[in-house]
């Protein structure tokens, strides 16, 4: 174990675990299908494939217990997408939650964008505490009074009440995309936001619904010739003219908005050299990137393939300057993966608030963590059977070939089925959320 | 998931007494792409070929026209599919709509006569929008 100071910027890799209040969270119905903190980490979000959105909430630190940091108790469940049926092409339009971006705080309400294949949505959730009594209209029970029986007027005073947590779509945005939508990302602006489908991009405002900007377009006039798909897209964090997407491809495109209005022509183009001499069948599908994340820095940008996670620096395009393994061992079961359809897969990635690790998922409930100062990483399992209250993860090893030893697994007994593609790091604190398929785990680091 | 069975873990690193020439196994996707065109010789060339990507990109649920309008919501008179069947079915004898006029099988193309009064939306299409 690292087992640096608490002051200590690097990360301890070797000490997550469980608190006290925290078993894993397990939604009834459904697999969660997105996991995002707010800007101040005290809310986190979960979308699940039945369109419900459940928010969960940081309890404030209970003196009583100084050890335990604070939970994170369920805030607010509601359902914001609903199964529908496109007539026109006989398709089922998915009510599963792709994504889930919050918006920054300005007021006392939190608002968040949700969206599955076609919709967007933007939630308000506020609190109410307080409610209104001695009405003049209307009883305590709500029936109206007659107007003309009353005879003296009084003024409603304020009472509290137990919490209420109300979430309410405030806009709705559809209508906009042929093609299934894959990401969604607010501007720096806090006014616009896009959203990315396969072939196209579109720039939307935040109080607008009724129109929206296109800003990419890859969709060639013969389908004939299509090569690639946009697969995921992001707003620079602060540049509110820059975004990326990246490609089915394993390319990444930078594009400014200042330069022209339809971003077809990108200002920067991102991609690594293959080597020929390794190209097989299954290249181009391994180099397909599943997700795209800048730096809170900016300087930097994460992109996830199938097997490993690369970090490229803003101002060099021919190739990245980090590149970690996630699971290497799979390079050789890649048939198998490609029969059943896992090599499709598509595992996010995301950075810790200060930039200097980063975190993605495996199969069997693994999950990756890379250190990128010390250039360590560790793999840890995200199960009941390995989270006890309290207890620190142990680390987990992939047995490769040869001599199996204890404590490892081999490649073969992984659970291909138990895939965690979801994960989300604290903006400022070593707390992170893991989805293990219908389970939400979440860990702190051990303070000693 | 499906489990294959077990097999030999290829070795990446060359064993004590191995030819070192074995190419196969210091490229291990070659290896597994050759597994996966002996089991699928009529396997196209190119995976990110347009067929592929197209695939992709109209995942979801596809319910086939002729099964679309029994989804219990409302039916629909496809009037494609009825006249096709109409040319089909020249020779033969059409199956009647027979007593039980709500039992819609797979044969039985609607005609404009047994389908019910149309009731209003229940649901709007958002194309309407």
């Amino acid at each position: 174990s690292l087992g640096a100071a608490r002051s200590s910027p690097s990360l301890r890799l070797g000490q997550w675990c469980m608190s006290e209040g925290d078993p894993p969270m397990e939604s009834r119905a459904d697999i969660i299908s997105t996991v995002e903190f707010n800007y101040s980490g005290d809310l986190l979000a979960t979308g699940d494939k039945g369109g419900r959105v459940v928010i969960f909430q940081r309890e404030q630190e209970n003196k009583s217990r100084p050890h335990s940091r604070g939970e994170y108790n369920v805030y607010s469940t509601f359902q914001s997408h609903e199964p529908e049926f496109d007539y026109l092409k006989s398709l089922e339009i998915e009510e599963k939650i792709n994504k889930i971006r919050w918006l920054p705080q300005q007021n006392a309400a939190h608002f968040l964008l949700s969206t599955n294949d076609k919709t967007i949505k933007l939630w308000k959730i506020s609190e109410r505490d307080k409610r209104a009594e001695g009405y003049n209209l209307k009883d305590e029970d709500g029936r109206l009074r007659d107007p003309f029986r009353i005879t003296a007027l009084r003024v409603p005073i304020l009472k509290p009440m137990d919490l209420m947590v109300e979430a309410s779509p405030r806009r709705i945005f559809a209508n906009a995309h042929t093609y299934h939508i894959n990401s969604i990302s607010v501007n720096s602006d806090h006014e616009t936001y896009l959203s990315a489908d396969d072939l196209r991009i579109n720039l939307w405002h935040l109080e607008i619904t009724d129109r929206s900007f296109n800003i990419v377009d890859i969709k060639p006039a013969n389908m004939e010739e299509l090569t690639e798909v946009i697969t995921a897209a992001e707003f620079h964090p602060h540049h509110c003219n820059v975004f990326v997407y990246s490609s089915s491809k394993g390319t990444i495109r930078l594009c400014d908005m200042r330069s022209s209005a339809l971003c077809d022509r990108h200002s920067k183009f991102f991609e690594e050299p293959e080597d020929p001499s390794s190209r097989s069948f299954f290249s181009e599908i391994i180099s397909s990137i599943s997700d795209v994340k800048f730096s809170h820095s900016g300087r930097y940008m994460m992109t996830r393939d199938y097997l490993s996670v690369k970090v490229w620096d803003l101002n060099m395009e021919n190739r990245p300057v980090e590149t970690y393994q996630v699971h290497e061992y799979l390079r050789s079961k890649l048939c198998s993966l490609y029969e059943n359809d896992c090599i499709f897969d598509k595992f996010e990635c995301c950075w810790n608030g200060s930039d200097s690790a980063i975190m993605t998922g495996s199969y069997n409930n693994f999950f990756r963590m890379f250190d990128r100062n010390t250039r360590r990483d560790i793999t840890l399992e995200a199960s009941r059977e390995s989270s006890k209250p309290r207890a620190i993860l142990k680390p987990r090893k992939v047995c490769t070939g040869g001599k199996r030893k204890k404590d490892e697994i081999s490649v073969d007994s992984l659970d291909f089925n138990k895939k965690i593609l979801h994960t989300a790091w604290h903006p400022m604190e070593n707390i992170i959320a893991v989805a293990a398929t219908n389970n939400l785990y979440i860990f702190q680091d051990k303070i000693n | 998931g499906p489990k294959r069975q077990r097999e030999q873990a290829p070795r990446s690193k060359v064993g004590v007494g191995k030819d070192t020439q074995e190419k196969e196994t210091v490229i291990p996707e070659r290896a597994e792409e050759a597994k996966l065109k002996a089991k699928y010789p009529n396997l196209g060339q190119k995976p990110g070929g347009s067929d592929f990507l197209m695939k992709r990109l109209q995942k979801g649920v596809f319910i086939s026209p002729p099964f679309s309008w029994r989804l219990g919501r409302q039916k629909y008179f496809d009037s494609g599919d009825y006249n096709m069947a109409k040319a089909k079915m020249k020779n033969k004898q059409l199956p009647s709509a027979g007593p039980d006029k709500n039992l819609v099988t797979g044969d039985h193309i609607p005609t404009p006569q047994d389908l019910p009064q149309r009731k209003s939306s229940l649901v709007t299409s958002k194309l309407a929008g």
